[in-house]
């Protein structure tokens, strides 16, 4: 057994009985900062508890994201479930485990090494003692904090993790019970909808009441603060059929116009940026007298697209504010709200109920603060806040558009010898914490514009993120320029900058096998030592049956992509077959993936796989419309996303991990699968897109330009 | 003209076979409202309220429909069946008991109207094609990127029900 070293998590949230408790013979009750978003993320944590404790999967109950509850994890997010809370929670138990261990040996006057758990038994050589931890949880207090001493179960002697396990969720959805937030109803709930500022300072001149009243055919109120106006009443059809009216009878001021010309990613070379490098210095100007490549790559706005428009409850008693939400992260918008409130934070509980997927930074947290808005306008009635879709599309955050320069000096062989990445975006970053929620911006007195930010190096990264190849270049450096004033409200999606970065690596070095006139599979793992790496790129190629000289230009293609996501969690290669005549159909995909210590092996295929088909998605028909007026795709069919008969049957392989480290899977295939499309689409033509999404109009373009 | 604030009105129908009456003050208030708010049946989700994604797809006398942009007054005297009706934990739906075999969902939020839409699918044809599934289900959206096991599993339960049917 080894003795580890206390993980972050714990040293934030270091009592014991933070994380386990003993609530009731048979029973075990664990709390996790985490929360399910519908990545499966509660039953590997159920599998991880059970194994480390030595109990059945059926005897634990997960409280999570609670601010009254649960630990602070701070959000659910960048793939990092797993490799960091899982692994707390992992040594948590494991020191839970030999407490209760160390008593059953002073009872019974044993040394603890001659003792072991079966499922929550106590046995001693093999034999059952009669203790078990429910019998001795009355001796073990678990008030106190975690000390790095207690020794993990060795990964060999796992018999729950590394197994699949069936999603703990799955049933009821599938039944359709209430699962979802959107389907808890409070006594005396009323229903609230807002009648959205169009933007920061913008002011609200008029109301005409009377007129919105008509159009509810029903029983309605108002709210009104600062410039945050709500409609409120009893009955859902009367209230949504005022918000939909509503426009309509409102006069706003200081409404900035938007030009078409936002939604292209170029817009942002003509914009102010705060710039910096990362990495070796530029080489001398002598140096470029070399073979010298470079291309730019780009992908316009996307939006998160949940399936189910945002949603809250709040509920404001005795100056108590409860707030209930899908947001990633309950104690940071815990102190958003309490800030927006000028509430004390111990006077605001949080609490997570899912939503549909949110891939990132939704509208989750501005219902939830609309809903607080309200429910402290109304003490006593709990609010109901469901955005409308036409609401999640206009107002969510969205990913920002990027464009990614990549410029290399080449060797004799046409080998990158000095790489230069040169990246422009928005934010990745705009959670709430530092006001970054829509309904503070419209109540008196707003938070100042926060300060522009992305997350740091440290984090992953965010316009940055996988803009580092992992391949052995000699010399490499980032140039970023964030650009601080975007079209719209930009924030992080699955991966922030991982997927358009990945993208222009990999296609630039499909640019640069070609122009060596090598196989792009042998060109890569000519340049890349990590034997991991390699491993996923041979293996992938030997599902596909990749063979090296399949002819251009023939409408069908095939390509291939690479990348270790953030290059520090799992490995993920794509190849991707598909034809092209005006628009592309996917025909197949594989990929292989090392992801090192799986929890449940089909829930990590489950998640690699919906990144594939949401990275296809983006890539073939994704991008934000915006006119004058803002955001103007508005609806599914204004943003299309990929449908059933789109979807091309996926071959997934998860290679046997060496060592017991988690690597987050959920965002590795994004990138890669993007790469793979983009060069197997300029495998079929012939000719090579570079801005995405790849729609028609693009690949119409290029045929007519050959 | 029409009433600022019409008096309720009754509307009588069957869900999952049982007869209800509700009164609705607005002959316009969707039968998805009237599902979710009157009758506490929330298996029936919203997704869009624009008839674009298929979350609240229930079956109306036997064809799958969307029930966000339905007005309530079009389904009196008519049979509605919702995700509730068509099986149980205890007695699951063929539908249902290969999904989850296969664990096909993530978020799951999409999966009711996919279940109805499969459903409607197997009544009509019992040994569709994965083009065909796909095809059927085009109406339905999925975000997290569960085609492919969603496919399997419809598949699954129709193999299912034709052993079931042959005996």
């Amino acid at each position: 057994m080894t003795a580890p070293a206390l993980p972050g998590a714990l040293v934030n949230n270091p009592r014991l009985d933070r994380w386990v408790a003993f609530p009731a013979p048979g029973k075990v009750a664990i709390a996790t900062g985490k929360v399910e978003i519908g990545q499966g993320v509660l039953t590997a944590m159920a599998q991880v508890a059970a194994e480390e404790l030595g109990v059945a999967v059926e005897r634990i109950a997960i409280a999570s994201g609670d601010t009254d509850l649960t630990p602070n994890e701070g959000f659910t997010s960048g793939s990092q479930s797993m490799q960091f809370g899982g692994v707390a929670l992992r040594h948590a138990c494991a020191e839970v485990r030999a407490l209760f261990l160390r008593e059953a040996a002073r009872v019974l006057g044993c040394d603890a090494a001659t003792l072991a758990v079966r499922d929550g038994g106590i046995f001693r050589n093999g034999a059952p003692t009669g203790h078990d931890y429910w019998s001795l949880a009355g001796a073990v207090s678990l008030a106190q904090d975690a000390t790095a001493d207690a020794l993990l179960k060795p990964t060999s002697n796992y018999t729950i993790v590394g197994r699949n396990s069936v999603r703990l969720d799955l049933p009821a959805k599938v039944f359709g019970q209430p699962a979802f937030i959107h389907d808890m109803v409070r006594d005396g709930m009323a229903h609230a909808r807002v009648v959205r500022q169009p933007g920061r300072g913008a002011t609200l001149e008029s109301v005409d009441e009377a007129a919105i009243r008509r159009a509810a055919k029903g029983s309605i109120e108002f709210v009104k603060v600062g410039n945050f106006l709500a409609i409120v009443g009893r009955e859902e059809t009367a209230v949504d059929a005022a918000a939909v009216a509503a426009p309509n009878h409102v006069v706003w001021r200081g409404v900035e116009p938007r030009s078409p010309l936002q939604q292209e990613a170029s817009w942002l070379l003509q914009q102010p940026s705060i710039d910096r490098t990362i990495g070796v210095p530029e080489p001398p100007a002598s140096g470029r007298g070399r073979r010298r490549h470079e291309a730019t790559y780009s992908k316009a706005h996307l939006a998160h697209a949940s399936i189910a428009p945002s949603c809250a409850l709040a509920e404001f008693c005795d100056g108590h504010l409860t707030v209930w939400t899908h947001a990633q992260g309950v104690y940071p918008l815990r102190t958003a709200i309490a800030q927006m409130l000028r509430l004390d934070p111990a006077a605001v509980s949080v609490r997570h109920l899912q939503g549909a997927g949110c891939y990132g930074h939704n509208g989750a947290d501005d219902a939830a603060a609309d809903a607080a808005v309200i429910a402290t306008q109304l003490p006593g009635t709990p609010i109901r806040v469901r955005w409308r879709r036409e609401e999640e599309f206009a107002f969510e955050p969205m990913a920002p558009a990027m464009v990614v320069k990549v410029g290399a000096v080449l060797d004799e062989a046409g080998r990158p010898v000095d790489w230069t990445a040169e990246i422009w975006s928005g934010t990745h970053s705009a959670r709430p914490g530092s006001g970054n929620l829509l309904a503070a911006e419209a109540l008196p007195d707003p938070p100042p514009v926060p300060q522009p930010s992305d997350p740091p190096e440290a984090g992953g990264g965010g316009a940055t993120r996988n803009g580092d190849p992992l391949y052995d270049i000699p010399a490499k450096r980032i140039v970023h320029h964030l650009v601080p004033e975007t079209p719209v409200r930009t924030s992080a999606l699955r991966g922030l900058g991982a997927m358009p970065n990945v993208f222009a690596i990999e296609c630039f070095l499909d640019e640069l096998a070609q122009r060596a006139g090598q196989d792009p599979v042998q060109f890569r793992l000519a340049q890349l030592s990590d034997p991991r790496a390699r491993r996923v790129i041979e293996r992938v190629a030997a599902m596909a049956g990749w063979t090296p000289g399949l002819p251009a230009g023939t409408g069908r293609g095939r390509g291939i992509g690479f990348a270790r996501y953030k290059n520090r969690a799992a490995y993920a290669a794509v190849v991707v077959e598909l034809d092209v005549d005006e628009t592309v159909h996917l025909r197949q995909v594989w990929c292989a993936a090392d992801a090192g210590l799986v929890i449940n092996p089909d829930g990590a295929i489950n998640q690699l796989e919906g990144g594939i088909i949401q990275s296809a998605s983006w890539v073939l028909k994704e991008q934000v419309r915006i006119d004058t007026a803002g955001v103007s795709s508005l609806d599914w069919e204004t943003y299309p996303i990929l449908r059933f008969s789109e979807v091309p049957e996926i071959s997934i392989e998860l290679l046997p991990s060496h060592g017991d480290a988690p690597l987050g899977v959920g965002e590795a295939t994004a990138g890669p699968a993007a790469a793979a499309i983009g060069n197997a689409v300029s495998h079929a033509l012939g000719a090579r897109i570079r801005d995405l999404p790849l729609t028609r109009e693009r690949i119409m373009a290029t045929l007519l330009a050959q | 003209m029409r009433c600022e604030q019409a008096m309720p009105s009754r509307y009588d129908f069957t869900v999952n076979g049982r007869a209800v009456g509700v009164a609705v003050e607005g002959e316009e208030t969707p039968l998805l409202n009237v599902l979710r708010n009157a009758l506490g049946l929330m298996g029936t989700r919203f997704g869009c309220g624009l008839e674009q994604c298929g979350c609240c797809m229930v079956l109306i006398d036997g064809e799958p429909a969307k029930s966000c942009a339905r007005q309530i007054w079009s389904v009196a005297g008519k049979a509605v069946t919702t995700i509730e009706g068509i099986g149980t934990p205890d007695a699951p739906h063929p539908l249902q008991q290969a999904f989850i075999e296969e664990q096909a969902g993530q978020c799951g939020y999409c999966l009711s109207g996919i279940l109805i839409t499969a459903k409607a699918l197997l009544d009509r044809n019992a040994s569709p094609s994965r083009s065909e599934i796909a095809q059927a289900l085009d109406d339905n959206l999925c975000r997290c990127g569960t085609h492919n096991r969603i496919l399997r599993a419809v598949a699954k339960a129709a193999v299912r029900l034709r052993e079931g049917a042959g005996r």
